[in-house]
């Protein structure tokens, strides 16, 4: 906190402030996750930080992590999409749950959901970062440890996104429940929206590439 | 000019040499030889055997064989079923030469009826006694050595068996106290056992019943035409069988799901004890079914169908594939040593291959579409695995790892040779070496043994600094804690 407050350039030290602030979300949800945007005691920037740490944490789990844990056959590995593997499911996330609260009288902006959707990212980066050293000291048949502790960050992740709904949105457990039981319906559905777009945009240009090839050929 | 031209001449001469292909040793052909990896993608490996000799009926002067199904290899003897002809044709063999020596297709003794027809199979016991499915005699014969009648088995007097339908034995076996253990076709509760007086005694090795929760509700909201479709489920039945030293049964089946194959399920490779439990050791990456990758390519799809197995002294067993006429070696430990072979014309490739036997090390199959035996022999890669293999049976676990090594030279990607190394360097004390080599292969369980004595070493020989660290720390942080009291209480003061 003195280091923290010590720091002249107000912008970093609110960034700081903000980040610091995670580590008291995750072990005070409900208040936390309240003050977080009610108070406005989070920041986006932290928020950022926070998934940048979570995608840095899920590429090193894969790179650095005992084989006796994790097997990798890295011919199949393609960073980009372990990078896209987390920030997709994110956004759309983010995006399903915006359009669903508002139809369920959520309070949430799209901002505040990103946000406490990043800060209650903390648990993966602040457990599973240590585990990808500690997998390396352990040996395999103690390894029920290491499987406890990565679902239990996990879990704990879970518990955060539920009471980030919850105070966000000022919404009761139940209907917090219904809507996250939404919010996957509503991904799945832009995932297919998606797809459709994507295969409509290329087969239409398929078939201007194709009366191209054929107007080509007509007249050479 | 006339020198440039003889110079010219002769560099073009060695040009032309230069461009012919390469003939390989025509004695020894090697054929494409693989193993799987740690990931089910096939890799390619040396040639482990070599095929030898092709023998045909024809090359005797006794006539080709006729669809041939059954073959027995005792003693430097091949005793071939000559099914389409019915006779049973005796050869002897050495190393690799082979001698005609008898041909047969009636017996001698107190039995009304003394001839073959369509044996399937034969089983030489110890003693020389011979055992024939003479399948379409709806019989097994006993006769001895001299093709005197002994005894018949027959159709079992059992109220499980239908008395109006055909008794088709295919193949059979006699333990070491007579008892005969045979393969029915139809016969779907297993191996039917006759005791040594040739009394049917039941079956052994059936399918155990599993009830499932998910039948009972299928059954429970399915249409009666839909159940009645359910209940035409057909339990294992056994296409070939194999009896060991010790007298355990090796047997082989087809008859399965083939998504039943990786999970295990299937089991189409079994190693039956006396009460007809499957013993099998797997303790490979995948369970001994045949090919893991199975393609589609030259009409040929689907999976593995091994229909015979035999058993050499290491217990090393071969299984033989009819889908794409391989044969894939296995240890004793069920990790797969290497598959080869091939449908094809060549010498070493087959096309309806029936049965495998082996003598020594050398294998033979036979082939009931080319009426003939093909003889291999392992190569120098082969000895070696299997000189590797012996010494590690034996306990001398330094001299395997140099057999390993050999191999290694010659493979790099064969994981066994690996995990043969590592094991050696784990018991010489060399565990980071160790973990070299375990890990390579991803052997966890291996890795793990050697990582623990490792980190165990590692702590004693740092264990000084480490505490010293600890202590440092301990020492600083509370000195700087009472420096800053005592500043705060001068100031004060």
């Amino acid at each position: 906190m003195k280091v923290i407050d010590r720091i002249g350039n107000e912008k970093v030290r609110h960034v700081l402030q903000t980040l610091k602030y995670s580590l008291y979300v995750i072990t005070h949800p409900l208040d936390g996750f309240w003050d977080l945007t009610h108070e406005k005691r989070g920041s986006v920037a932290a928020a950022n930080i926070i998934i940048a740490l979570a995608i840095l944490t899920k590429i090193w789990k894969l790179r650095f992590t005992s084989f006796q844990f994790i097997r990798v056959y890295w011919e199949h590995v393609n960073v980009l999409e372990q990078i896209l593997g987390m920030i997709l499911p994110i956004i759309i996330g983010c995006i399903a749950n915006w359009s669903l609260s508002t139809l369920f009288d959520g309070k949430g902006t799209f901002k505040d959901i990103y946000m406490a959707c990043g800060y209650a990212l903390t648990p993966y980066v602040l457990i599973q970062l240590p585990m990808i050293f500690i997998s390396n000291i352990i040996a395999y048949d103690e390894g029920a440890f290491y499987t406890y502790i990565i679902g239990f960050s996990a879990i704990w992740c879970g518990m955060l996104f539920m009471s980030a709904m919850m105070m966000v949105h000022d919404f009761s457990l139940g209907k917090a429940l219904l809507v996250m039981a939404a919010t996957l319906v509503g991904v799945m559905v832009i995932v297919f929206l998606l797809l459709l777009l994507f295969s409509l945009i290329s087969d239409a240009v398929a078939y201007f590439v194709s009366l191209y090839k054929e107007i080509v050929f007509r007249l050479y | 000019m006339k020198r440039v031209k003889k110079i010219f001449t002769f560099f073009f001469c060695l040009l032309l040499w230069a461009m012919l292909p390469v003939w390989p040793d025509a004695k020894a052909v090697g054929m494409y030889t693989y193993t799987y990896d740690y990931w089910g993608d096939e890799r390619e490996s040396p040639a482990a055997y070599a095929a030898r000799t092709f023998i045909a009926g024809n090359m005797f002067g006794i006539g080709d064989f006729s669809e041939p199904q059954g073959m027995f290899v005792k003693d430097g003897k091949i005793y071939v079923c000559d099914t389409g002809n019915n006779r049973i044709v005796v050869f002897e063999l050495k190393g690799t030469e082979v001698k005609f020596v008898e041909e047969f297709g009636e017996i001698s003794g107190d039995v009304e009826n003394k001839t073959l027809s369509g044996p399937n199979d034969i089983f030489v016991a110890k003693n020389g006694d011979m055992y024939i499915c003479d399948t379409k005699n709806q019989r097994i014969l006993h006769i001895d050595k001299n093709h005197k009648f002994i005894k018949e088995l027959t159709r079992p007097n059992d109220e499980t068996v239908d008395q109006a339908s055909d008794f088709l034995p295919q193949k059979a076996v006699a333990d070491s106290s007579g008892r005969v253990y045979a393969v029915v076709k139809n016969y779907n509760k297993g191996f039917v056992e006759y005791d040594a007086s040739g009394k049917f005694s039941g079956y052994i090795g059936a399918n155990q019943v599993t009830f499932k929760m998910s039948d009972y509700f299928w059954k429970l909201i399915s249409t009666k035409a839909q159940r009645e479709q359910m209940e035409q489920f057909v339990p294992t039945e056994y296409n070939n069988l194999f009896i060991d030293n010790d007298g355990f049964i090796y047997a082989t089946t087809s008859t399965f799901e083939e998504y039943d194959l990786l999970s295990d399920k299937a089991k189409p490779i079994r190693k039956l004890n006396s009460l007809g439990t499957d013993i099998l050791i797997k303790n490979g990456e995948y369970p001994p079914i045949g090919d893991i990758d199975w393609g589609k390519a030259g009409g040929i799809s689907g999976s593995s169908k091994l229909i015979d197995i035999t058993v050499l002294d290491r217990e090393v067993y071969y299984a033989l594939d009819m889908t794409r006429g391989r044969i894939f070696g296995y240890d004793s430990q069920g990790n797969l040593l290497y598959a080869f072979g091939g449908l094809g014309n060549k010498l070493g490739y087959f096309q309806y291959p029936t049965a495998i036997e082996h003598d020594g090390d050398n294998l033979l199959v036979l082939d009931s579409k080319n009426a003939g035996i093909t003889i291999f022999e392992p190569t120098n890669y082969g000895k070696l695995i299997n000189n590797a293999l012996d010494e590690y049976k034996k306990g001398n676990y330094d001299s395997s790892a140099d057999y390993w090594r050999q191999v290694l030279a010659l493979n790099g990607n064969y994981d066994q040779a690996y995990i043969g190394i590592g094991r050696s360097l784990l018991r010489q004390g060399e565990y980071k070496q160790a973990m070299h080599y375990f890990k390579v292969k991803n052997d966890e369980k291996n890795y793990a043994k050697a990582f623990k004595l490792y980190r165990k070493e590692w702590m004693e020989k740092n264990i000084g600094w480490i505490f010293g660290i600890i202590i440092a720390a301990i020492v600083i942080s509370s000195s700087v804690k009472i420096a800053r009291r005592i500043i705060w209480e001068a100031r004060r003061a």
